[in-house]
């Protein structure tokens, strides 16, 4: 095994690019069952982001506006699931499964023109010198501006959560919707921006994949990322900076063990690649010893009436 | 109640008008991928669009797509089967024994099962010798490789997936003898953000020509972001990415095949067979050689391509040892179909272990 193969730095870069996708997507999710609704769809939301973004940018020729379209597009696709679950009042789960169907139908067929097109490349940011930094350089200032992104908006939720009146709101919708209406807080009006957030951030998630990480349009390109999020959110317990650790520590071995492949590593491939399945749901339950748990409205119908 | 009931009239009124409307023959096709996936499954849908067009009214299709190889393709071929079709294509080596599952209650319907070698009364295999095209695609990266690097990205560690990479791997040898292999199992057949990750990998550690054995072309993208990395075209041309990039390809003609055995099921003349064939009758097609790569490697590895198909050259031809030094075709020798059908080791000069 001839592991000076393997760049340090360079694997740190890369296990970031590989993050950001199932961040994106976890972070949103994690808002909306916060919120209390458990929205299954985001392989259906993170694919739809995926070919809106990408047929934006062809179309235009700007990666940073096929991003916005990305997450109109995915909060537009959560807007049905709104009508379904909040208005309609059907399960949400059958509702999520749904979506994530017709999601990957639906861009399957937007997607018919745009096989085998090169998008326009996103500009890495450029800080001068300090991009040329040796170490640091390559791995903290000179990726996509969507890695950053992906990382401020960690920090947002977090704080918004933890610090901000609406952050409590929500919460409370999360935790308890009777009481929190009882309060006379809005709780159908705050799960509707809750899963429309969600929608957004997978939009971005699934632009990600298709304009940066891979970067090109194929059908069903999202590959089940959007379940590994929804299983990242559960494991992270909740909380925004485990969310960020588990989706670096996911990123982080699967391009490990596929460095440590074409390295040669004595390792039997069997173990290298449910490693990363494998190591991330051990970290995240180790750090969820203490007692965190679910929201306690998660999944659960909310009617004025009640 | 009174819903539920309508349902299941209409059900029932469907399932009876479907006989009227039927088409005289009907044919399904069990996919691993989506047939956009530019690569693999997109060629087996190309021959079921031939066998529409060589029928038209004759004949119905029916297709269905991302079936996980496992017990949900089972229920798929089951499904299939009850809606009466009489010939089931099932297009990928891991629907192997659920296929041979379905064929045992259903012996009125045939299975053709690609890149098996589990036959019954009713189940035929066929495959493609694709190991040729990987010879000539070595022939052309052992020329091409700067750095004498040449990544390769598995799928699944089946004997169709080793046989492509010793063959690749002699040829490459063959011209350039300070040639080394670096392969990464993806375990799927078809996940672009993986495919692309691997590629990405290869290239950080050095690789500047990557053959891929995934359906996507994500590692054709990500090559092309990469600038200076030659890559092949897998199952299909892939030609989006010629002329750089994509310097060949190695494409899969299903459609002659699925015509033929169509016929034969409407001829009342199926029978279970198996078929291997290679460049010579036209199954494995060799996709133009781009101006990237110089005028005299293409006449070598175009030479090579014409030896393959009248027979006059064998992919396997000794000497070669395997892996472990030990002698496996003599001098002159060439390979068995039967060790090739199932081989499961590498020659002699790849590093690493086949998963098992």
């Amino acid at each position: 095994m001839d592991l000076s193969a393997i760049n340090p730095v360079l694997l740190i870069a890369s296990l970031m690019v590989a993050a950001t996708p199932i961040m994106l997507a976890a972070i949103g999710e994690l808002v909306a069952e916060k919120a209390g609704v458990l929205n299954l769809g985001v392989e259906g939301m993170m694919i739809i982001g995926a070919i809106a973004g990408f047929a934006t940018a062809v179309e235009t020729g700007s990666p940073v506006f096929g991003f916005v379209i990305a997450a109109v597009a995915g909060a537009a696709l959560s807007f049905l699931f709104v009508i379904l679950t909040q208005y309609a009042l059907a399960n949400q789960v059958a509702s999520g499964l749904a979506l994530t169907l017709f999601g990957l139908g639906l861009s399957a067929l937007m997607g018919q023109s745009y096989v085998g097109i090169k998008p326009p490349s996103t500009p890495h940011v450029n800080l001068g010198f300090i991009s040329e930094l040796p170490v640091v350089g390559p791995i903290l200032f000179s990726h996509d501006f969507m890695v950053y992104v992906g990382i401020l908006l960690i920090a947002a939720t977090w704080a918004t959560l933890k610090y901000t009146r609406v952050g409590l709101i929500l919460r409370a919708v999360g935790e308890n919707h009777d009481a929190a209406h009882a309060l006379g807080y809005k709780v159908i009006r705050v799960r509707i921006i809750a899963i429309m957030f969600g929608g957004a951030c997978s939009g971005l998630g699934g632009a990600y994949i298709s304009l940066i990480r891979v970067p090109q349009w194929t059908e069903g390109m999202t590959a089940g990322a959007g379940w590994i999020a929804l299983a990242l959110v559960v494991f992270a317990s909740w909380k925004p900076w485990r969310l960020l650790i588990g989706a670096y520590i996911f990123g982080g071995i699967t391009v490990l063990q596929l460095n440590a492949q074409a390295a040669g590593a004595r390792i039997p491939v069997e173990y290298l690649s449910m490693s990363p399945y494998l190591i991330t749901i051990l970290v995240l339950v180790f750090m969820s010893a203490d007692r965190s748990r679910a929201p306690a409205s998660l999944g659960r119908i909310f009617h004025a009436s009640n | 109640m009174k819903f539920t009931k309508l349902l299941t009239s209409a059900a029932v009124a469907l399932g009876l008008a479907a006989p009227v409307m039927a088409a005289d023959t009907k044919v399904g096709f069990v996919y691993v991928g989506p047939v956009g996936d530019g690569g693999w499954t997109y060629e087996h849908d190309q021959g079921r669009k031939a066998v529409v067009e060589a029928f038209g009214d004759k004949v119905e299709t029916v297709y269905v797509e991302n079936v996980p190889e496992g017990p949900d393709a089972e229920r798929v071929m089951t499904q299939m089967a009850l809606q009466g079709a009489d010939l089931i294509f099932t297009t990928s080596f891991g629907y192997m024994d659920p296929t041979l599952n379905v064929a045992a209650k259903f012996p009125n319907v045939k299975f053709e099962h690609a890149t098996g070698y589990k036959r019954s009364d009713n189940v035929s295999t066929y495959s493609a010798r694709f190991y040729e095209g990987r010879a000539v695609q070595g022939t052309i990266a052992g020329h091409m490789t700067k750095s004498n690097i040449v990544g390769y990205i598995g799928s699944y560690p089946i004997p169709e997936v080793v046989r492509g990479i010793n063959s690749a791997f002699i040829h490459a040898k063959k011209v350039n003898p300070d040639v080394e292999f670096k392969i990464i199992w993806a375990f799927t057949w078809f996940d672009p953000a993986k495919e692309a990750d691997a590629a990405k990998t290869l290239i950080d550690q050095g690789a500047d020509v990557i053959l891929q054995h995934t359906d996507s072309t994500a590692p054709q993208a990500v090559a092309a972001e990469a600038g200076n990395v030659v890559t092949f075209g897998q199952a299909s041309d892939m030609s989006e990415y010629a002329p750089f990039p994509r310097v060949s390809s190695i494409i899969d003609d299903w459609a002659p095949y699925y015509v033929a055995r169509t016929q034969a099921v409407m001829d009342g003349t199926w029978t279970s067979m198996d078929t291997w064939d290679g460049i010579g009758p036209g199954m494995v097609g060799i996709g133009e050689i781009s101006d990237a790569v110089p005028a005299d490697v293409k006449a070598e590895a175009m030479a090579l391509k014409d030896a393959l198909a009248d027979g006059s050259y064998h992919a396997f031809t000794g000497p070669v040892n395997k892996q472990d030094g030990s002698a496996w075709l003599a001098e002159g020798e060439t390979a068995d179909d039967g060790t090739l059908a199932g081989m499961s080791f590498y020659v002699e000069g790849i590093d690493g272990s086949i998963p098992q």
